[in-house]
């Protein structure tokens, strides 16, 4: 071993060993064992019951296992309409809502940035009231509508949709406002209108491409509160894909609704894949004009 | 022509544009400089319409545009912050206006080529805005706002995010591109090199207000304010008595008065002269010692202490410079005119 230092009080403490970085080598083995047994129980955590209503799916009365539930889906007309008109209604409310909240949130950054806090808190109310109590409030405007009203709110499609946008708006408000604070919103919209782009033009061929990540985050988002949405539904008596899935299992007919929950989990899955290669393509450059 | 009559814009604790009256001739362009919070990008705002006045009103070829929208004015603009659209390719961003135009595609690909070609990016035509350098983001800006063919250039800062030597070789090429096609054009700018090698003529802003709108030399060599002689370029502050026929006596010389405001001859003030305007010779019996030197390159800065204890400014240039420290030096004036501080 060589000192260094010699004569030096505690010598021994500077003997010159292996570099600093080798000799700890085996602490940034450990971090990496931990990574991997945490990231397996959360796997275990996730993908178990994941697994576990897979496989119930796929078991037939017979005993064996098979694609029968899922195929009930596609035959069974009652099964298959909620699960239509869910779908139509995620959909449409998440146009809604794009069109309503993305134009907001562009006004608020640049017009009038001081109402940033009213409108979090705005938008924070949908989540504050619980659904029970927005459902009580639907039904006793439902009750005191007028006659011309109702026909039109006789349908899950406009019965719903006017509610769903309502509870989609915290999330969407907050997916749009981070795209939003991303971007140089105030340069980009002064350079579109300054060349002679229309407001709605200046949303759609430059605002609206550029914080695409955030409209696609805050559409999934939207969608996927409209196809689990139950307690309003419920409540309202319109018969939507959620409600449908709860009348399912209590006919004991679990296999068929624990293959509707894969099926729309797989939906969401694809959604949310769809999503992470286009914010992907972006990051890489992989983008093509609008023009 | 574009005339500025009265303009005024209060911001909450602020006042931006305390009546500003301002006229560009066609094909001219003009600097407005000024310090932070001047009020000369609210100015270049309200021409281009993203702000709107609380008084006054701006007019392009006597035709009252105050309240027309931005998308309406036929104005070309290039932003401090790099404002080319993420999305799009060079040439999209550069055919985008006249896209708004409705002009078809094969025209505006063409006009946009062209830009392209006169700004030395033809190379750049499908490459996206990240790809490119903070330099050229800028000259995509600039083909983009002569895209439209525009009545007027808008320049806010347009140079302030580039390198030294980027900025100087795209200022000259502004300015070339500008002369060549003759197109009206004010331009911002809180950097007194850039505005005065720039412009047909510098406006300087103080609080609101234009202090002084005049060529370029006139600015920096007949200040007509305090606040002009002391923003524009470095200033010696030296003690000075007021004459009898509207002179100064400064230094031991006698220099005409260019900002008189009626005061009474013998009253003492402060004349404000150039670093550049005054000379030193080594002299053993000279009235100062050289306590600083700084060689700038082309020029040497020189601090001299004299016996009385001022301190004074002297700029020269490097090669003629051949004092050292503590070599004793007389100060002389070199300018025949003096603007002073009361």
């Amino acid at each position: 071993m060589m000192v260094i230092g010699p004569g030096l009080a505690g010598a021994d403490e500077l003997v010159a060993g292996p570099p600093p970085a080798s000799r700890f080598a085996w602490r940034r083995g450990r971090p990496r064992t931990w990574r991997v047994l945490i990231f397996v129980l959360a796997a275990i955590f996730f993908i178990g019951p994941l697994a576990a209503a897979f496989k119930y799916s796929l078991q037939q009365d017979n005993g064996g296992y098979g694609f029968a539930n899922y195929g009930q889906i596609i035959k069974n007309h009652e099964i298959r309409t909620p699960l239509v008109t869910s779908l139509e209604i995620a959909v449409i409310s998440a146009v809604i809502v794009i069109a309503l909240m993305l134009p907001t949130v562009v006004w608020v950054r640049l017009k009038k940035p001081t109402a940033t806090t009213v409108m979090e808190f705005t938008t924070l109310l949908p989540i504050v009231i619980p659904p029970v109590v927005m459902a009580a409030g639907i039904q006793q405007f439902e009750v005191n509508a007028p006659t011309w009203m109702l026909k039109y709110i006789d349908h899950a499609q406009s019965g719903l949709i006017p509610f769903y946008v309502i509870l989609a708006m915290p999330f969407t408000y907050r997916a749009l406002d981070t795209g939003v604070r991303a971007i140089d919103l105030h340069t980009l919209v002064d350079a579109s209108r300054n060349l002679g782009a229309s407001w709605p033009s200046t949303l759609a061929r430059v605002v609206l491409p550029n914080i695409q990540t955030a409209v696609l985050g805050a559409l999934f988002l939207t969608m996927a509160l409209c196809l689990g949405e139950v307690v309003i539904a419920t409540l309202l008596l319109y018969n939507t894909f959620p409600v449908e899935m709860v009348v399912l299992s209590h006919q004991a007919q679990i296999g068929v609704s624990v293959a509707l929950s894969m099926t729309t989990l797989g939906f969401t899955f694809l959604l949310l894949f769809g999503l992470s290669f286009l914010a992907q393509r972006r990051r890489t450059g992989g983008r093509v004009g609008v023009l | 022509m574009i005339r500025f009559e009265g303009v005024q814009r209060v911001f909450p604790g602020v006042t931006a544009l305390a009546g500003l009256d301002l006229e560009i001739q066609d094909g001219e362009l003009i600097t407005l400089l000024g310090p932070s919070g001047c009020g000369k990008t609210t100015a270049l705002r309200i021409l281009g319409g993203f702000d709107r006045p609380d008084a006054g009103r701006v007019l392009v070829d006597d035709r009252d545009i105050t309240n027309v929208p931005p998308n309406k004015r036929d104005m070309g603009m290039v932003f401090q912050a790099y404002s080319l659209f993420p999305n799009m390719d060079v040439r999209t961003n550069v055919a985008f206006g006249l896209r708004m135009r409705r002009q078809d595609k094969k025209k505006r690909h063409k006009s946009a080529d062209e830009l392209l070609a006169l700004v030395g990016l033809s190379e750049t035509a499908h490459r996206y805005p990240y790809q490119l350098s903070g330099g050229q983001q800028q000259r995509v800006a600039i083909a983009r706002a002569l895209a439209i063919e525009p009545t007027v250039l808008l320049l806010d800062e347009p140079l302030s995010a580039l390198d030294a030597r980027v900025r100087t070789q795209l200022r000259a090429e502004i300015r070339s591109l500008q002369q060549r096609l003759g197109i009206t054009t004010l331009f911002v700018t809180h950097d007194q090199s850039e505005a005065l090698s720039i412009a047909d003529r510098v406006g300087v802003m103080h609080a609101g207000r234009l202090e002084q709108l005049d060529s370029p030399e006139n600015v920096y060599r007949r200040p007509t304010t305090q606040f002009v002689a002391e923003f524009v370029g470095a200033m010696n502050r030296l003690p000075g008595r007021l004459g009898d026929n509207n002179d100064v006596q400064v230094l031991g010389q006698r220099l005409t008065l260019l900002n008189p405001n009626g005061e009474k001859p013998g009253e003492a003030v402060d004349a404000l002269l150039r670093p550049e305007a005054i000379e030193i010779v080594r002299d053993s019996a000279g009235a100062g010692t050289v306590t600083d030197r700084t060689f700038l390159g082309s020029a040497v800065r020189l601090e001299v202490t004299l016996d009385t204890g001022e301190k004074v400014l002297v700029e020269s240039s490097s090669l003629s410079a051949h004092v050292k420290l503590g070599d004793r030096v007389t100060v002389r004036v070199l300018a025949d005119s003096v603007v002073v501080a009361r």
